[in-house]
């Protein structure tokens, strides 16, 4: 057991667990953070997303080891208010059906305009080619990143 | 009121915050209290004559209206992405008068009250949900209006015809005097329910029709929404089952001693399903089956490959059972002037619904309540009492949102290991699968080996079609002695012998194959495969007839003019046969499924190097009847769609040595942002019963992007999913 320091969605968390364990098990199980899901546990499907330090990775295969004292969000910790640009662009081009994989999606559509406010089909397709969805939400996705890209390119 | 209950980072109050007023969830035991759903319905139906709530009027099961104004609405159906909560909300607040937003919707427990009438079970499934609610939930909304204007009218000493309710409030036309809904419950709650109920004219809708956002969007953005995964309860132990890797297999030794002493595992126990390590948390039981050391009797399954069982679908192909025949297709055959003979092959398929499988039991002296994701609150409910021992009146069934059912999740394989571990166990466990558990002991859908036959007569009209089907049956699975009890078994004909198109000599034949692989209802069963298959085949008796396909399909169709609205709708929004981009190609499908009719034209383009075939754009019509929510049915069409393209495009489960080669999505790969066409749906305006929606957009897309592969090759696809290298 290590004690181990994770700053989660701008909380500090001083856990004992496992240094191999899973950045996804330790938000999930250990903090109760049920947003972020487990969809495949090989870096595959992309529903474990999440920020760390800004960037996008799949919680399910970050060892907690490599992520101490380092930012990160989770989709809870992504807008208190649901007044995110990229969560108004999903409510408003009705983006989910079944809703699992959402999460993810959100998380790396965010973190692809933080890097990029204006992306093209081929940077949306690189970005988001991660994330699975089996409902075959993409095109809706698509259009939404769009749109919150132009309501943050309002807002800058 | 039931609230999701977590121990989420989420405090409960910023969790009321976010989702913003929308109570779907979970009832927690104890959390509930007396105005739990499962207590009130309970009571309700139990009622002789008095009744039991102030300030609570309960019309029937799906309602409960307060003194504080606010209706809360049972779902009876399971929320898998399809949009049932909007729909199904859509039709008690277009009766009850009030706006959408007035009606909470609450997934409702485990009742008689709640099957579907169309398929006399609470399951969720074959497309049934409008299909089965549309009547009834509109009679519970207008049960509850009207009972509310009487309540009014007796309140005023007034006539019930001088009042009118309008948007949760009753009104005396003649005085403009008001009460409120939540006014009028108490006096409302001691009329009997009336005999005659009058359900409005489509033409008095105001909510039925009109494009409504889901109820559940905020929730699945923001991370709120909870799905069987996300249960967390108090004291909750997790568990991971090792399952033999072969189909039947069994236990032959196991040693788990060193398992057991890795920190956080309580214990591991042998149940039906395999070896589970019963643990503190997820990551723990899973570390733990690598100190597991165990033998297996890998029994009569042991060297099933893919080429044994096709070898035993050629076999048994030619001794099927008749399930149509017209004319003689025996006699007219051979005096065809040109005549055509093909094998098609589909594979199995897995369901892989993003939410792996899970499950959370927590089984006590004298209930026991299940947490879950499922299509069937009934089956639940049953595998409880049947594993628990208790009764069904004791086992409490509470339904998430699911993370995509698919037909995955009527199953009750990840039911039973939950409740077999909390007896065991004596506490809450939720049983979690990884994504390889769900990809190698799924249901599939079934392998079928298929040998078709058509002739043409000098004018290349299709006058004889024979198709001879072999394949597992999913009905015999369900249904032990359902070919004995079925003379017809759809899950393995349909689509195929209720073809639209007037052929006079056709022969229809199905041989069920006993494989030894567990086969499952597939978004759209039957017709997911049949459809490819007659569709296709259609396209290659258009090209020796060296006719257009599109106006093959309309010559054979005659006066059905909903089939030939669609087709002409959709060659028209495709503009078929004009110009396309260089080494672009259309291909055609129609297919009728739950009572809907869908036709699409794929454009596709075939990639130079890698053969791979890339789908541009999707043209999709359907005319699915009377439409509740156009949202909710363009949202299913592209659904369907993109579910049958990847199954289309790469869906193949492969068999070897009596198990499932595939593990994950690398091996068994799903359609991803790059490749995804546009699709455009046009729906046709109807005044027909409602028809499905859930999967009729599922059976065309393999034919359709199959025919263009052909009118780009010339060669058919007669083998899923499409491999041109």
């Amino acid at each position: 057991m290590t004690q181990s320091r994770l700053h989660i969605n701008g909380k500090i968390h001083d856990l004992d667990v496992e240094p191999d364990t899973p950045l996804l098990w330790v938000i999930r199980d250990t903090l109760g953070f049920t947003g972020t899901k487990f969809g495949c546990g090989m870096s595959l499907c992309g529903a474990c997303t999440v920020h760390v330090d800004g960037e996008a990775v799949r919680s399910c295969v970050t060892p907690i080891s490599s992520v101490f004292n380092r930012a990160i969000i989770t989709i809870e910790g992504l807008s208190s208010n649901n007044a995110h640009p990229v969560l108004q662009a999903w409510i408003s081009e009705q983006v989910p059906q079944c809703g699992f994989c959402q999460s993810g999606q959100i998380m790396s559509a965010a973190a692809l305009l933080t890097q990029n406010p204006n992306p093209s089909d081929a940077d949306i397709d690189n970005a988001m080619a991660g994330n699975i969805c089996r409902c075959g939400t993409y095109q809706r996705i698509r259009k939404a990143i769009k749109k919150a890209a132009t309501q943050l390119a309002k807002t800058d | 009121m039931s609230m999701p209950t977590n121990a989420s980072g989420v405090s409960r109050r910023e969790f009321l915050k976010i989702t913003s007023g929308l109570v779907l969830g979970l009832q927690l035991p104890g959390c509930g209290g007396n105005n739990s759903a499962e207590t009130l319905i309970t009571n309700e139906l139990t009622r002789t004559q008095a009744y039991p709530a102030a300030g609570l009027f309960f019309p029937n099961a799906f309602l409960r209206i307060s003194s504080d104004n606010s209706i809360v609405f049972q779902i009876a159906c399971s929320e898998m992405g399809q949009d049932v909560i909007t729909s199904l909300s859509m039709l008690v607040a277009e009766e009850l008068n009030v706006k959408l937003a007035a009606v909470t919707p609450e997934f409702a427990p485990a009742h008689a009250s709640f099957e579907n009438p169309k398929s006399g079970r609470q399951t969720t499934g074959g497309s049934n949900s409008i299909r089965g609610f549309y009547e009834p939930l509109r009679k519970a909304g207008a049960t509850a209006r009207q009972m509310l204007l009487q309540a009014a009218a007796n309140t005023w000493d007034v006539d019930v015809d001088s009042c009118y309710a309008e948007n949760g409030v009753v009104i005396h036309t003649k005085t403009g005097k008001k009460l409120q809904y939540g006014e009028l419950v108490d006096v409302a709650g001691k009329l009997s329910v009336p005999d005659k109920i009058k359900l409005k004219s489509p033409a008095q809708f105001y909510i039925i029709g009109t494009a409504q956002n889901r109820l559940d969007t905020v929730q699945k953005v923001n991370g709120s929404a909870i799905y069987g995964l996300d249960v967390n309860v108090p004291g909750l132990l997790v568990a991971t089952v090792l399952r033999c890797p072969v189909f039947g297999g069994k236990v032959k030794s196991v040693d788990a001693s060193e398992a057991k002493q890795l920190k956080g595992v309580r214990d591991v126990v042998q149940i039906d399903s395999g070896i589970a390590v019963v643990a503190d948390n997820y990551w723990t039981a899973r570390k733990a089956h690598e100190r597991i050391k165990v033998e297996w009797d890998e029994g009569q399954n042991a060297k099933l490959s893919s080429a044994t069982i096709r070898e035993q679908m050629i076999q048994a192909i030619d001794d099927g059972k008749i399930v149509r025949e017209e004319g003689d297709v025996k006699q007219t055959l051979p005096l065809a002037a040109q005549t055509l003979e093909a094998v098609y092959e589909t594979p199995y398929l897995a369901h892989a619904c993003m939410e792996p499988m899970n499950c959370t039991a927590h089984v006590q002296k004298d209930r026991c309540d299940i947490w879950v994701s499922t299509q069937s609150q009934e089956s639940t409910q049953k595998t409880g009492a049947k594993i628990s021992g208790l009764s069904k009146k004791q086992v409490f069934v509470h339904t998430t949102f699911l993370g995509g059912g698919f037909g995955r999740r009527g199953e009750q394989d990840f039911v039973a290991d939950a409740v077999q571990l909390s007896m065991f166990m004596k506490a809450p466990v939720k049983s979690i699968w990884s994504r390889e558990d769900d990809i190698q002991h799924d249901f599939y859908r079934p392998a079928t080996y298929n040998k078709l036959s058509a002739g043409i007569d000098s004018d290349g009209k299709l006058t004889t079609w024979k198709h001879a089907i072999a394949g597992d049956s999913i009905l015999t699975r369900v249904v032990p002695f359902g070919g004995l009890l079925f003379s017809k078994d759809p899950t393995s004909i349909e689509g195929a012998d209720n073809l639209p198109y007037q052929i006079p000599n056709q022969k229809i034949s199905y041989a069920r194959v006993e494989a030894g692989i567990p086969v499952g209802f597939w978004r759209s069963v039957g017709n997911s495969q049949n459809a490819y298959i007659t569709e296709c085949f259609i396209d290659e008796v258009a090209a020796l007839a060296g006719k257009d396909p599109v106006a093959f399909r309309q010559n054979l169709l005659g006066k059905q003019s909903r089939y030939q609205a669609v087709l002409k709708l959709a060659a028209e929004k495709a503009d078929w046969g004009g110009t396309l981009p260089a080494k672009h190609y259309q291909g055609v499908a129609l297919v009728k499924s739950f009572d809907s009719y869908v036709a699409q034209i794929a454009e596709i383009s075939i990639q130079p190097k890698t053969l791979r075939v890339l789908v541009h754009k999707v043209i999709c019509v359907v005319d699915c009847g009377i439409v509740i929510n156009p949202n909710a049915v363009e949202a299913q069409m592209e659904s369907g769609i993109v579910f049958g393209l990847s199954a289309a495009l790469d869906g193949n489960i492969s068999i070897n040595n009596g198990r499932v080669e595939q593990t994950n999505f690398n091996d068994y790969p799903v359609l991803r942002m790059p490749e995804m066409p546009e699709i455009e749906v046009h729906i046709i305006k109807s005044a027909e019963p409602p028809g499905g929606v859930g999967e009729v957009g599922t059976p065309p897309i393999a034919p359709a992007v199959a025919n263009a592969v052909f009118a780009a090759t010339g060669k058919p696809v007669r083998q899923l999913p499409i491999r041109l290298s």
